[in-house]
């Protein structure tokens, strides 16, 4: 297990009151929402960032938001941490607990409560997964927009504490851009609504401070978000190069001439590998970096959309173009892309990176990426969001080699700087975790720190919530 | 994901093997979210990736099973959604095997979960033993309401209601060792007898006789071979199980030594699932590993054979036919399109329910053993089913066929029923009683 990271020291007074705790909280909820049993908490020790692990005091999985907000005020009581937990498909380790936390967990909240066309809504329950909602809305021609990779599993409870993306946020824009309302559990229990059914609110925007505050202002219940109308039709098609670099200079072109499709996405050769194998969807071997870009509208509009994106492609040198031509083969394109991370895992061991440059730079960090994992001798995979820089290169090594582990995490991190030199920042959708708290100061200067612990304090002031992510340990304010 | 067990830990071969399917888990978490307990119990202890964790954990620390682990390793439907969205290629069925054999030797049960058990295994594999006790149950469902009050008795209160109010005939033709008439053979093949489906419905291999038969397929019935020894391999029980394995495979073999066989042909995927794992099973058996790997290689269900054979395509009947998926035919086998097709070419109207991924609740002994989740599982599959507006249901596996037939009043007729009726064959039952 990794060490590099350090996790807060657990407060004594908490740990000396276990049993009391666990005894409290089961007066609370009902038995199968309190998990205590040493063997049953293992399983909650860490998400999809999987190098670090904690054990937690104990796990709550609430039914309603009465019981969220009845924990809440039962913590923040005793002043103890409080790790909320969506699906646990973090990859920076947001919802990593630590010894004398409770995770609670949404996973039993997992309802839509009203879906209102007239409006284009769908209010929801946190714990529902985010491709749920477009499931639902789907037969009635609507869909639910950002659509993170793990959108299968990832709750929108989740997203919205990562202000997560997706494919198709190059169009539609991330998780604030499509979120509307919260019911949120504050620190001491109180239920407070944020946003609604509207675009904008009265007075300041909480909204927008709340999602992506990684589950430190407060404990997300239900949420309310935008439907659109599904496009008339959608198109993914395939772009061959014999390099990164021509790639990575045709996405700058096509956006640089004002086509946004909806969107656009970069594997090299070894991500093109690994993807194939697991989904075979007809990607080419023989090119050194692919690109799919989706194009959606009615058939002549996609048609227009396409012959001006085909002809920028041709002057960096395109290999291949190739249509998806059915459903089916879409879906599979799809498929294979959305799998890559976990297709990965059939080769190697691997760390992801999340990282987001100007678009101008892509081919020099991609470059640069290449350079940095050879110096660490270690293997490195690109599949990531090209149109609106959000670079996720895959760092591959072996976990049950310390040593190995260690590098990773080092090439890792010199990636991240690498892309915050070049103009862009630590975190495109990941959020930033405990993965990338130390290097917030890279990005941040002390002024600039201190005043979101500022906000983070007006809302938490005893820093329980979540407590060891997001902000280096040291030059927190005292508690 | 990163694992560490001993040089002495890994010397076991069931040790070493798991220790290779935990390092390619990611934790990534996607298979939490087509697991049918997950779905239900919102507890990611009763998902893929908190089972994976629980049984890593157990296992590296060399430990016995306890009541924790028991709880939600026993919860899971072996259905194998997980493998089938997993995109690391985690193997969680022999994961999950070894889970179960480990429980079993390691962990003594309380006395009443031991005796359900214990009857389970004595009696289900066993058709002459299952036909009496089938008989027994008919008398004894007047009780079922009683026992369910009880919390251990649960499981005998489902047992009594699943059992069929009516016990048809044991099958002449499909009885093993009979001959069955001869046609020009376009090929030879062995039918799957089994244990509980020839009790349950015995016109589902009937009518893969007549129409294996019909279109120039000699069939076999070997004398000797049974239970395909899944239901005790599911509950952990290896030894005898690898002994149903072994028989079976002496059987077919005999018969692939005399005469040859192009195709083992099984009609519940529940079984065809287990068969086609026996190479895997047996092969630490140097006697059988050969064999078993033979006969695993030879083993078709019969809608996978059914589409070697390019039957007609027929007019369309106006006949709207759901087809529910069998967890066994779609995650164990990944046989998706084939069952489909051949109904759509014999002119059926073929609907596909929503979740059509989500187990119905049958899983074996699942729905006696966890009656309640089952029961959830069941009324959610019969709604997605039901939404379709079908006229009939098609299945390739007698459980499922069991499960849902007590949930709805549509008639569940196994997939070879329908082709054996639209290519010639008497109108199923179920269907003219309509």
């Amino acid at each position: 297990m990794s060490e590099a990271i350090e996790f807060l020291p657990p407060r004594p007074e908490v740990l000396s009151r276990r049993a009391a705790i666990v005894a409290d909280l089961a007066d609370l909820l009902p038995a199968e929402c309190v998990i205590h049993e040493a063997r049953e908490l293992v399983p909650f020790e860490t998400d999809a960032f999987i190098s670090y692990r904690r054990l937690p005091l104990a796990v709550v999985l609430p039914k309603t938001t009465a019981q969220v907000a009845a924990v809440m005020k039962y913590c923040y009581r005793y002043g103890i941490p409080v790790v909320p937990r969506g699906a646990g498909t973090s990859l920076s380790g947001g919802a990593i607990p630590q010894e004398d936390a409770i995770v609670l967990g949404l996973s039993k909240m997992s309802r839509i409560l009203e879906v209102d066309y007239a409006n284009r809504t769908a209010t929801v329950q946190a714990g529902v997964t985010n491709l749920s909602i477009s499931e639902a809305v789907g037969v009635d021609g609507f869909f639910y927009a950002p659509d993170p990779s793990s959108q299968l599993a990832c709750t929108i409870g989740g997203n919205i504490g990562m202000n997560s993306g997706g494919a198709h946020c190059l169009k539609y824009g991330v998780t604030t851009n499509n979120l509307l309302g919260v019911k949120m559990v504050l620190v001491d229990g109180t239920v407070v609504d944020l946003g609604g059914k509207h675009l904008d609110s009265a007075g300041y925007d909480l909204l927008g401070l709340v999602c992506g505050s990684e589950g430190q202002l407060g404990i997300v219940a239900e949420a309310t978000v935008r439907l659109i109308a599904k496009p008339e039709g959608a198109r993914p098609v395939l772009f061959g190069f014999e390099t990164s670099e021509e790639a990575g200079a045709c996405v700058t072109d096509i956006i640089g001439s004002g086509i946004i499709p909806v969107a656009i996405e970069f594997m090299d050769k070894p991500a093109i590998e690994i993807c194939e194998a697991f989904a075979h969807a007809g990607y080419p071997l023989d090119v050194g970096a692919l690109l799919i870009v989706e194009v959606e509208g009615s058939e002549a509009e996609m048609d227009a959309t396409l012959a001006g994106i085909v002809e920028i492609a041709r002057r960096h040198g395109v290999k291949t173009v190739r249509e998806s031509q059915s459903a089916t083969e879409a879906a599979l394109i799809w498929k294979g892309r959305k799998s890559a991370f976990g297709a990965t895992g059939r080769i190697a061991d691997y760390i992801c990176m999340d990282g987001t440059v100007p678009l101008g730079k892509l081919s020099y960090v991609l470059k640069k990426t290449s350079e940095i994992t050879d110096s660490f001798g270690l293997r490195v995979a690109n599949v990531f969001h090209a149109g609106d820089g959000n670079m996720h290169p895959l760092i591959l090594f072996n976990a049950n080699d310390p040593e190995d582990a260690a590098r990773a995490e080092a090439a890792g991190n010199e990636i991240l700087k690498l892309c915050v030199d070049a103009g862009g920042c630590l975190t495109g959708e990941h959020g930033v975790g405990i993965e990338k708290r130390d290097l917030m100061r890279h990005q941040y200067s002390d002024a600039d720190l201190a005043q979101q612990m500022a906000v983070r304090s007006a809302f938490d002031e005893g820093w329980i919530l979540n407590p060891s992510k997001v902000f280096p340990l040291d030059g927190r304010p005292a508690a | 994901m990163q694992t560490s067990f001993t040089p002495e830990q890994l010397a076991d071969p069931h040790v070493a093997e798991s220790e290779k399917i935990l390092r390619r888990c990611v934790h990534c978490g996607f298979c939490t979210a087509t697991c049918p307990t997950y779905v239900t119990l919102g507890n990611e202890l009763d998902s893929p990736r908190g089972r994976i964790y629980l049984i890593k954990d157990m296992l590296e620390n060399g430990r016995a099973a306890d009541e924790e682990v028991v709880t939600h390793i026993d919860r899971c439907l072996s259905c194998l959604a997980c493998v089938t969205t997993c995109p690391s290629g985690v193997d969680y069925m022999h994961l999950v095997d070894h889970a179960r054999i480990h429980i079993e030797k390691t962990y003594r049960r309380p006395l009443m979960d031991r005796l359900i058990r214990d009857l389970l295994a004595a009696v289900l594999p066993y058709p002459a033993r299952f036909r009496t006790a089938v008989v027994l149950a008919k008398l004894g469902r007047p009780f079922a309401p009683l026992l369910k009050r009880v919390s251990a008795l649960k499981p005998l209160g489902a047992m009594l209601d699943l059992a069929p109010a009516s016990i048809a005939r044991p099958s002449d033709a499909a009885t093993p060792g009979r001959p069955v008439p001869q046609a020009e053979s376009r090929g030879r093949v062995a039918i799957l007898s089994g244990c509980a489906q020839p009790v349950l419905d015995p016109g589902i291999n009937e009518a893969t006789l007549r129409l294996l038969s019909r279109f120039g397929v000699e069939v076999v019935v070997p004398e000797g071979e049974g239970c395909c020894g899944a239901l005790v391999h599911h509950m952990g029980r290896e030894e005898p199980a690898l002994d149903f394995a072994r028989r079976n495979v002496d059987v077919w073999i005999r018969e692939i030594d005399n005469g040859g066989l192009d195709a083992i042909i099984v009609t519940a995927s529940g079984c065809g699932t287990t068969i086609k794992d026996y190479g895997h099973m047996l092969r630490l058996d140097p006697a059988y590993a050969e064999k078993a790997a033979k006969v695993s290689a030879l083993a078709r269900d019969i809608t996978e054979y059914l589409s070697t054979l390019d039957l007609p395509k027929l007019e369309p009947k106006g006949l709207n036919v759901a087809y529910h998926s069998a967890c066994s035919m779609q995650h164990g086998q990944k046989i998706t399109l084939a069952p489909k097709n051949l109904l759509k070419a014999a002119g059926f109207t073929v609907r596909d329910p929503a979740e059509g991924h989500l187990c119905c609740g049958s899983a074996g002994t699942y729905n006696i053993l966890q009656p309640e989740i089952s029961a959830q599982l069941k009324a959610r599959k019969v709604r997605n089913i039901e939404a379709t507006k079908a006229d009939v249901i098609a299945t390739g596996n007698i459980g499922c066929i069991t499960q849902i037939a007590t949930g709805t009043a549509i008639p569940i007729l196994h997939t070879v029923e329908l082709l054996d009726w639209a290519y010639g064959g008497p109108e199923p039952q179920k269907l003219s009683a309509r």
